[in-house]
């Protein structure tokens, strides 16, 4: 047996030279520290987003509207992912809401690691739904997970509506698809929601795909009930683990308990 | 590029290998479906820098290309598929499981080990 990854590794010895056959993810690492951030949200009963998008979509303007419109019935925080600078951040905390920025450096994608040492800087006992908001790019975030519960992928009007076809791996793995900014929509010729929307279903992804406007405040209430459903259903799954898990120690505890005469 | 971060994974998880077996790394061949993201020449380019310094340095790195396959949840068939069409190569329905073609995995490392290693009596 392999002691790396705990797969069913076999191995041929020869006189000077071994064949190790393996069958590890090459993600193995990241992936335990992913299931490791979602053990973190799930004890603390917060559910987790991760926002992604070529640059410029308008993340942080959806973030923006998102927070005005839910302020009083949730507690966000938003985990900030950019190359350079801490300008998303500051436009996040000015809405009053905690945002911690990953200044990546360079690199093209947030990895499990840098949100887990992100979360050590924002108090998740005072917090019901955490917001990543991915470093601009619709190819290497895609295959990171961060310990996310649902991936939230936009389009803007102005990226054009075949960019599903164009980054199948992206938009395979979006739990819901935002068509942003389509108050331009109307100046573009080359943007049409159902040409996008099939190209979304020829992925065989059946996410819902919602156009809206954050900056003009066009169509927010279907996103916003999207989330308020998804919240919903995460916050079931993890009050039902934590029960079972609760039983599991109680029955455990009993087990041990010294016996009586 | 993220294929030199997922190269850095990878010589981590073939060091790791190399070090229980006190060998010297001469072959890594690696799965990689269209749907994993990663693209194998970047791939390829990126391993000889990711290498350089551990024991994998100087190896060879092979890329089996994984085909991808879908099966249909309305007619059972199991069809090819391009990466931008998961679509039922009989009914044409959208509603399709991946059966294969998201893989990154490390499938085999061949070792060179330690002459004494190998002629040290069998315990």
């Amino acid at each position: 047996m392999c002691e790396t990854c705990g797969c069913s590794a076999t191995q041929t010895s020869g006189k000077d030279a071994e064949t190790v056959d393996v069958l590890g993810r090459l993600l193995d690492a990241n992936d335990r520290t992913a299931a490791h951030n979602r053990d973190h949200f799930d004890s603390h009963g917060v559910v987790a987003f991760n926002l992604m998008s070529s640059p410029g979509a308008g993340k942080t303007a959806l973030l923006e509207a998102t927070i005005d419109a839910l302020k009083a019935d949730f507690r966000m925080g938003v985990i900030e992912g950019d190359l350079e600078t801490d300008s998303d951040a500051r436009r996040i905390r000015a809405r009053g809401v905690p945002a911690v920025q990953i200044t990546t450096g360079g690199a093209c994608h947030l990895d499990a690691r840098m949100v887990h040492d992100a979360l050590h800087d924002l108090a998740l006992s005072q917090l019901d739904i955490v917001f990543i908001e991915n470093v601009g790019n619709l190819v290497c975030p895609a295959s990171f997970d961060l310990g996310q519960h649902r991936n939230v992928v936009l389009l803007s009007a102005t990226e054009g509506d075949d960019k599903p076809a164009k980054y199948p791996v992206m938009f395979r793995a979006a739990d819901l698809v935002l068509l942003s900014k389509m108050d331009l929509a109307p100046v573009l010729d080359d943007f049409e929601p159902l040409r996008a929307e099939k190209a979304v279903r020829e992925l065989a992804n059946a996410a819902p795909v919602i156009p809206l406007s954050a900056r003009k405040g066009f169509n927010l209430g279907p996103w916003e009930a999207w989330l308020r459903d998804e919240v919903a259903r995460i916050r079931a799954t993890q009050s039902a683990t934590h029960e079972a898990r609760e039983a599991l120690h109680e029955h455990h505890h009993h087990h041990h308990q010294p016996a009586v005469a | 590029m993220h294929e030199l971060a997922i190269c850095q994974a990878l010589i981590s998880q073939v060091e790791t290998i190399a070090r229980q077996r006190s060998g010297q790394v001469r072959h890594v061949r690696v799965g990689i479906g269209p749907l994993s993201g990663v693209e194998p020449r970047l791939l390829e380019d990126a391993y000889p820098l990711a290498c350089a310094g551990t024991c994998a340095e100087g190896s060879q790195l092979a890329i089996e290309a994984m085909n991808i396959r879908v099966r249909c949840r309305s007619c059972g068939a199991e069809s090819e598929a391009a990466p931008n069409r998961l679509l039922c190569g009989a009914c044409g329905d959208w509603h399709t499981d991946l059966l294969s073609g998201d893989e990154l995995i490390l499938l085999q490392v061949k070792l060179e080990t330690q002459d004494d290693l190998v002629e040290a009596p069998n315990v």
